[in-house]
């Protein structure tokens, strides 16, 4: 659904112009707040929504099918972890909270540094093993699947 | 109109977008390349680009081979008759055996994997998905390829690879422009992993206006996946294999937590069964081998996508629609009826908005569904995409030259979408193709493989000119009219893009035509599509961001050219559901059980079309009994 940005709120600090995936958040030349150059190119993903510092985005439901007055806002908290969602109806008749994690670790802190990893013997190039491999794959002592461990071969033709 | 050329040189491996494929790729190459040079050329943010922006609610591809629950053959076997026989086997063998690992360490990175209570293991959504609370997906696995790059440059729009002067056919980097501040960017790098993205928007979409952003895939997935391979003349195959999807209507939630998870299950506007129904008469187009509804009752064999897309369409033109899901039930649950809500939020936030405008609860309403305009792509339930090199462990001679996930052209390997045969792969799957290809790029690097290779600075100024041409057209034609988009000269990225997807539509199985299509229609297509291409030179852009736009229907149609050349070259109707070949309406093993390759020829644009040789993937045990027994 197309996202639109509230005059009072937008401060025109970019951070939906840095985030969104499609480059249709940009900043008017005239006010300097951001806008949606081009709503038929939106996937309402929300990436600008969730990026927004002052809650200044918003979306509307697409024009030629969505009608008025219901609302599905967003708040994301990296530093909580977690993600938490409102949605209204129309009719007023359903108004839902949902909350759900986003991460289990403290942000940006889980994933390694592979430079200063131990580095890859000849053994490991020569195989078809890949970072963590054969461990990560199974946690236990197996190793690697090949067609000869699983009892397979490769046939040409016709096959069901 | 002055640009910057900005020069990166000296790469080992450069990543042309950095989806699930091309996170993939970075990250392992740090490790198998400490030493070397890693670029990462992506169109957007890193933080929220590909098709996994918003988030996904699941993991589709895992084995579970750590619980006991499936070996990698199972899943090629489940892909095999998904797509009606069309993969490359050992592709997605070496796929499904590397890809629990990736699995595993995301759940290490952070990412919240759901795990079953009473079991321990993963929260099961269906036999090879599992559920997550995947919001923040797309940031946690970037989070992990910055750490292994050397450079990422967001925003920066790869229009074209650059290719070797001193050897034929070998790669050398890529250029293209950065869409906020237009500068020219030239990245010379001995491999290129090119893990762009499939094609949404190149058929009309069934929303109009505002909505046509709606679409399944992601509007930001302009085929430069192929864009690029095709262009550089790598062979492709399977590009005549788009794909329609059953989703809910309009808003184009996904359905596979709903059927797999909730239980929910369709019915046709009556409140009938209607599936079995047209089995019978779909039986006698696709043969007992590939439809056998008894036996997929007893065994569990799934039926594959594009027959249930078949009896979808079939119902609704019976005058029986609407198709309902039947949540009514499930929705009962409070638990399921949260998970229902949670799955949009965490991947289609856009149906949940839907839901909330049209006052639809899915407690006390069925929702519709519908079946989608055709999108071509290589990761979801087809597998579109590069002819590559499969590992030197499980290719036969016809799949293998060398390096695993290779393409034709020396040096440039394919991840995610850009693989072609490959369906099914998913995020995890794409992320596991990038591993792949990155550990292979290295070694071709370490083989002395890159050596010597050259660009002229006629290759790079030629690629310049070609680039920024739109703005030129602008500014030349732009003002012989007093104001407006109405101009004799020129067209723009808009006007190509609803000229592209009508011809797509109309010639060559959009769904006006409910997905039907033959040669002569086909031919029309082609010819139509060529005169656009004409059109495509004088295309104009009168700022940056159009030139993006301008780029994009490029590669949109350059992917849609393939569609129509692999369409026509395939005669018959391989997946009824996903498109017809009105003058071929069955299915023909003794003809076409092949993957079918192609080529352009970047010199001249024409094709070449081949047959390549199926391989399937049997038992040893069991077919030596089978000829004995025949003996």
């Amino acid at each position: 659904m197309p996202t639109f940005v509230y005059m009072t709120r937008c401060d025109g600090c970019g951070h939906c112009v840095d985030i969104c995936p499609s480059d249709i958040m940009h900043i008017d030349k005239d006010t300097r707040r951001a806008y949606n150059i081009e709503p038929n190119m939106c996937w309402e993903c929300y990436s600008c929504v969730k990026a927004c510092p002052h809650q200044a985005i918003d979306v509307r439901g697409y024009a030629d099918f969505a009608p008025l007055g219901h609302s599905v806002r967003v708040k994301r908290d990296e530093e909580k972890g977690v993600i938490a969602w409102r949605i209204k109806f129309r009719n007023g008749k359903k108004d839902m909270d949902l909350l759900a994690p986003i991460t289990t670790k403290p942000w940006g802190s889980a994933t390694p540094q592979l430079r200063d990893a131990e580095p890859p013997t000849q053994e490991q190039r020569d195989s078809q093993l890949l970072f963590n491999e054969p461990k990560y794959i199974r946690f236990d002592e197996g190793d690697i699947h090949t067609f000869e461990s699983n009892g397979l071969e490769m046939r040409q033709g016709v096959d069901y | 109109m002055k640009f910057d050329t900005i020069v990166e040189e000296d790469i080992d491996i450069l990543v042309c977008g950095a989806g699930l494929g091309g996170t993939g790729a970075a990250f392992e190459a740090r490790y198998w390349g400490q030493d070397k040079k890693i670029v990462i050329a992506e169109k957007a943010n890193i933080d929220r680009s590909g098709a996994v922006a918003q988030g996904l609610y699941a993991i589709n591809c895992y084995m579970g081979t750590r619980f006991g629950e499936n070996n990698p053959e199972d899943h090629v076997r489940y892909a095999r008759i998904d797509l009606m026989g069309m993969v490359r086997e050992d592709l997605l063998f070496d796929m499904a055996r590397h890809v629990d690992s990736t699995v595993h360490q995301f759940e290490e990175w952070g990412l919240p994997l759901m795990r079953n209570p009473k079991t321990g293991t993963y929260q099961r959504e269906g036999r090879w998905q599992i559920m997550i609370h995947g919001e923040s997906y797309k940031p946690i696995v970037a989070d992990a390829a910055k750490k292994s790059a050397d450079k990422v440059f967001n925003r920066i729009c790869v229009t074209h690879l650059l290719m070797d002067d001193a050897k034929e056919n070998r790669v050398a980097g890529a250029v293209g422009f950065n869409v906020r501040t237009g500068n020219y960017h030239v990245f010379k790098s001995k491999a290129v992993i090119v893990a762009a993205g499939g094609a949404s928007n190149i058929y009309k979409p069934r929303s109009v206006g505002e909505g046509a952003g709606r679409v399944w895939y992601a509007p930001w997935s302009s085929g430069s996946a192929y864009g690029l391979l095709i262009g550089a003349g790598a062979k492709m195959t399977q590009m005549e294999n788009r794909i329609v999807l059953a989703r809910f209507k309009d808003g184009y939630g996904p359905v596979g937590a709903y059927f797999l998870h909730l239980k929910t299950y369709t019915q046709n506007g009556l409140g009938e069964e209607y599936e079995s129904r047209w089995w019978p008469s779909l039986q006698e187009i696709v043969g007992k081998e590939y439809l056998d509804p008894e036996l997929s009752h007893r065994t569990h064999r799934p039926i594959p996508t594009c027959l249930r897309n078949h009896a979808f369409i079939q119902e609704v033109n019976a005058g029986r629609g609407p198709i309902h899901m039947v949540t009514m039930e499930a929705f009962q649950d409070p638990h399921l009826e949260e998970i229902g809500w949670h799955n949009f939020l965490g991947m289609t936030v856009g149906q949940a908005v839907l839901w909330a405008a049209t006052d639809v609860d899915p407690k006390y309403e069925n929702p519709e569904l519908t079946t989608s305009e055709p999108y071509v792509m290589g990761s979801h339930a087809t597998g579109c995409g590069a002819w590559c090199s499969g590992p030197e462990d499980l290719s036969p001679p016809e799949y293998y030259w060398g390096y695993n996930r290779m393409t034709t052209v020396e040096g440039l390997f394919g991840a995610g979408d850009a693989v072609g045969g490959t369906p099914h792969a998913f995020s995890s799957g794409s992320f596991t193709e990038g591993r792949l290809a990155a550990k292979a790029a290295c070694r071709y690097i370490d083989d002395g493989k890159a050596d010597g290779i050259k660009v002229s600075e006629e290759q790079i100024n030629r690629r310049k000119e070609e680039i920024y041409k739109p703005m030129e057209t602008y500014r030349v034609f732009r003002n012989e009219i007093t104001a407006g988009s109405v101009n004799p000269n020129y067209i723009n990225p808009r006007q190509a893009l609803d000229r592209l997807q009508k011809l797509m539509d109309e010639y060559v199985g959009g769904v006006t035509v409910n997905y039907m299509t033959n040669e002569k229609l086909l031919n029309i297509g082609l010819k139509k599509l060529k005169t656009l291409q004409e059109d495509l030179e004088k295309i104009a852009a009168d700022n940056i961001h159009e030139l993006l736009r301008a780029w994009e229907v490029k590669h949109r149609t350059m992917t849609s050219e393939s569609v129509i050349q692999h369409t026509l070259f395939r005669k018959e109707t391989r997946w009824p559901g996903y498109y017809y070949r009105g003058d071929f309406l069955k299915v023909d093993d003794a003809n076409w059980h092949v993957l079918t390759v192609s080529r352009r020829d970047p010199e001249t644009g024409e094709y070449t079309m081949e047959k390549a040789p199926c391989y399937h993937l049997v038992e040893v045990d069991k077919d030596k009994d089978k000829e004995s027994a025949v003996a």
